[in-house]
């Protein structure tokens, strides 16, 4: 994306094994750098990336960072980029302020480390220019740079990458283009060594190209089938699924469900105006894990129907054959009609949800035998 | 008095006769919201039940004297519904519409600032002051006129957080959802003020969520310029970092935006944070009501 938009990178090979990052390292003479793709920070801190100087080396270190875990995301393959002569190292990145509501440029000379330490240990490093939606004036931002770029050509190279790195991130939507380090090689040279961009979900639909680029990889199968079926869900560790309309609703239950000693299996946002195949489809993916124990439904109606949901939820009883016990919570909008369904068949909802939640808590201690 | 809405508030609907749009229009005017028309673009001329359609806002500005507006249209057309409305001359714009791109937002927020025409949301429930009008998707019934102003990012866990005050008959003065999204027309601050102003209002409920850092600078604020109690709960302290939890605001990233720094920011604010919604009701009373 970023060669796409004028910016220059390195040299570059994506390899699945030791033996390709080997060939790969010498086409580059041996001096190259292996990195383990993953869609997360951190990753220098974590060792998945090596500085090597021979295809051996390559081999070795490809061989150490695939399978290698960077915050519980597996490495399945590595970059092999060719090595650069770096004579220094700033951070750019192009974002989002929400507080100034505003598009905005950050940079630092302390580039190559992680953005956050710097913010915290010593933010006097860090300048920031909120660039307006005029693309920030040319001259502007190349006076600005050059506050840190004492170099002339280096810092007419800055405005450009600021530039193309600001069209990139409004053409396609992202929430942030991050170049860390953008490096500056022995003959002068500005050259975005790594780089991060995130896209907003909210634009996706205005970019299919970019929805191609979504790594499955990254999600959970639960996750990609939830995404499918549009739902918002998220996979976590514990034993009581959840079943929720509304994410602020959904995390909050999560959270008493930790308070009340219990563990939560996942998040997961039915949505506004559920119909019975939502709840169904909710309930096929919860149920597909292993560990669960229990499943607590919590829904508060209001574009929701409580007798959508009821018949979504007796469908899927009916249908999916639910081993596990399940703790009903259903008020709102036509709780009447929605009790009324599942009382006839034989399933009870409660009204309060901190009732609920302990019910659902003391099912998932108890083993989950029966309701 | 409530803020921003109340019985004399006239209303249009944008994007009424959508199938949302019209089922939210007839359920305003039951509960007496005074919807007086509704916008969809080349269906001037008909009816909603007894609801005039006009083809632009400023032809239904002209006919019915609205100043408020409440927007239904899919994302990809409602900053421009948003945009027509403030040219229109509504002061006060309403956008339910989830999934309008940040980029977007950060145009169109500077856009109304210029203007100086008030936006709540995206992506947000809406805005009702309880037996006098309601703007929005909330159910009307789970709400009781009273004194309590409650702000909120999540749509849901508000009705959770009224139908537990209302059960305790504590009354609403008027409950604002701001939105999900990481930028919203008003944040907490202005309508912190605006409460703080209001006769009627005598304590505030904050419902916050994780991601970003409105808590935090809303517990500054509450610190400096908060005379009234302020009860809050806060969502997501048991969700994990990277993730985003269904709304597009509520993610932690690089480190912030996590739920213990909001929470200890609003406890050294003076701020009572419960656990659990329903213990809201029993902190408002000791908090000094």
């Amino acid at each position: 994306m970023l060669q796409a938009y004028g910016i220059v990178v390195p040299q570059a090979v994506l390899a699945h094994s030791g033996a390709e990052a080997a060939r790969a390292a010498r086409r580059f003479g041996g001096q190259a750098v292996v990195k383990g793709q993953v869609l997360t920070g951190g990753r220098g801190k974590a060792g998945a990336i090596r500085l090597v100087s021979s295809a051996e080396d390559a081999e070795r270190a490809a061989d150490d960072i695939l399978g290698m875990s960077v915050k519980d995301l597996s490495v399945k393959h590595v970059l092999v980029t060719e090595k650069i002569d770096i004579q220094g190292e700033y951070y750019l990145g192009i974002t989002i302020d929400r507080d100034a509501k505003s598009v905005v440029l950050i940079l630092s000379a302390a580039g190559g480390m992680d953005i956050e330490e710097v913010a915290a240990s010593s933010p006097e490093q860090i300048r920031r220019l909120p660039l307006s939606a005029a693309a920030g004036k040319v001259e502007d931002v190349q006076a600005w740079l050059a506050e840190s770029f004492s170099d002339k050509a280096q810092c007419k190279q800055a405005a450009e990458v600021v530039q193309n790195a600001y069209r990139l991130l409004r053409e396609k939507d992202c929430s942030l283009v991050e170049i860390n380090p953008l490096a500056v090689t022995a003959q002068g040279v500005l050259i975005a060594a790594d780089a991060k961009v995130v896209l907003d979900d909210n634009a996706v639909p205005r970019h299919p190209e970019l929805e191609t680029m979504r790594n499955p990889e990254e999600y959970t199968t639960d996750e990609l089938e939830a995404r499918k079926a549009g739902l918002s869900f998220v996979s976590l560790f514990g034993e009581i699924g959840c079943m929720v309309n509304g994410a602020g609703l959904a995390m909050a239950t999560m959270d008493g469900i930790k308070l009340a000693g219990g563990s939560p299996a996942n998040f997961l946002d039915v949505g506004g105006s559920s119909n019975p195949q939502k709840v169904l489809d909710a309930m096929r993916i919860l149920l597909r894990n292993k560990q669960l124990k229990v499943i607590l439904v919590n829904i508060f109606g209001g574009i929701t129907r409580c007798d959508d949901v009821a018949q979504g939820i007796v469908a899927a009883r009916d249908q999916l054959g639910i081993a596990v016990p399940m703790v009903i919570r259903l008020v709102g909008t036509n709780e009447v009609q929605g009790r009324a369904i599942l009382e006839e068949a034989g399933l009870i909802a409660a009204r309060n949800m901190t009732d609920a939640v302990r019910d659902a808590v003391r099912c998932a201690q108890e083993g989950g035998a029966n309701s | 008095m409530s803020i921003l809405i109340d019985e004399k508030t006239k209303v249009i609907v944008q994007g009424i006769t959508g199938r949302d749009g019209s089922f939210h229009a007839r359920a305003m005017l039951e509960y007496g919201t005074q919807v007086v028309g509704g916008v969809t673009p080349g269906k001037g001329g008909q009816q909603v039940d007894a609801m005039p359609v006009f083809n632009t806002v400023a032809e239904a500005v002209a006919q019915t004297g609205a100043t408020c507006s409440v927007i239904f249209v899919p994302a990809r057309f409602a900053p421009d519904a948003v945009r027509e409305a403030a040219d229109a001359g509504i002061s006060l714009v309403v956008c339910i519409t989830e999934g309008v791109p940040v980029l977007d937002m950060v145009d169109l927020y500077h856009e109304l600032q210029e203007k100086h025409v008030r936006l709540i949301g995206p992506n947000c429930p809406g805005v009702i002051s309880p037996g006098q009008c309601k703007v929005g998707i909330m159910p009307g019934p789970i709400h009781k006129p009273g004194s309590v102003g409650v702000i909120s990012r999540s749509g849901t866990l508000t009705y959770e957080v009224v139908y537990h005050l209302t059960q305790n008959n504590l009354g609403q003065s008027t409950c604002v959802g701001i939105g999900g999204d990481p930028i919203v027309g008003t944040g907490y601050i202005d309508l912190l003020t605006m409460f703080e102003a209001d006769e009627q209002t005598e304590a505030i409920v904050l419902i916050g969520e994780i991601g970003g850092d409105a808590e935090e600078k809303a517990a500054a604020f509450i610190r400096s310029s908060v005379k009234k109690p302020v009860v809050a709960f806060i969502s997501g302290r048991t969700a994990p970092p990277g993730k985003r939890m269904g709304h597009a605001g509520a993610i932690i990233s690089g480190g912030k935006g996590g739920a213990e720094e909001k929470v200890k920011a609003l406890r050294e604010a003076g701020v009572t944070v419960v656990d659990r919604p329903d213990q809201m009701a029993e902190a408002l009373s000791s908090a000094g009501r």
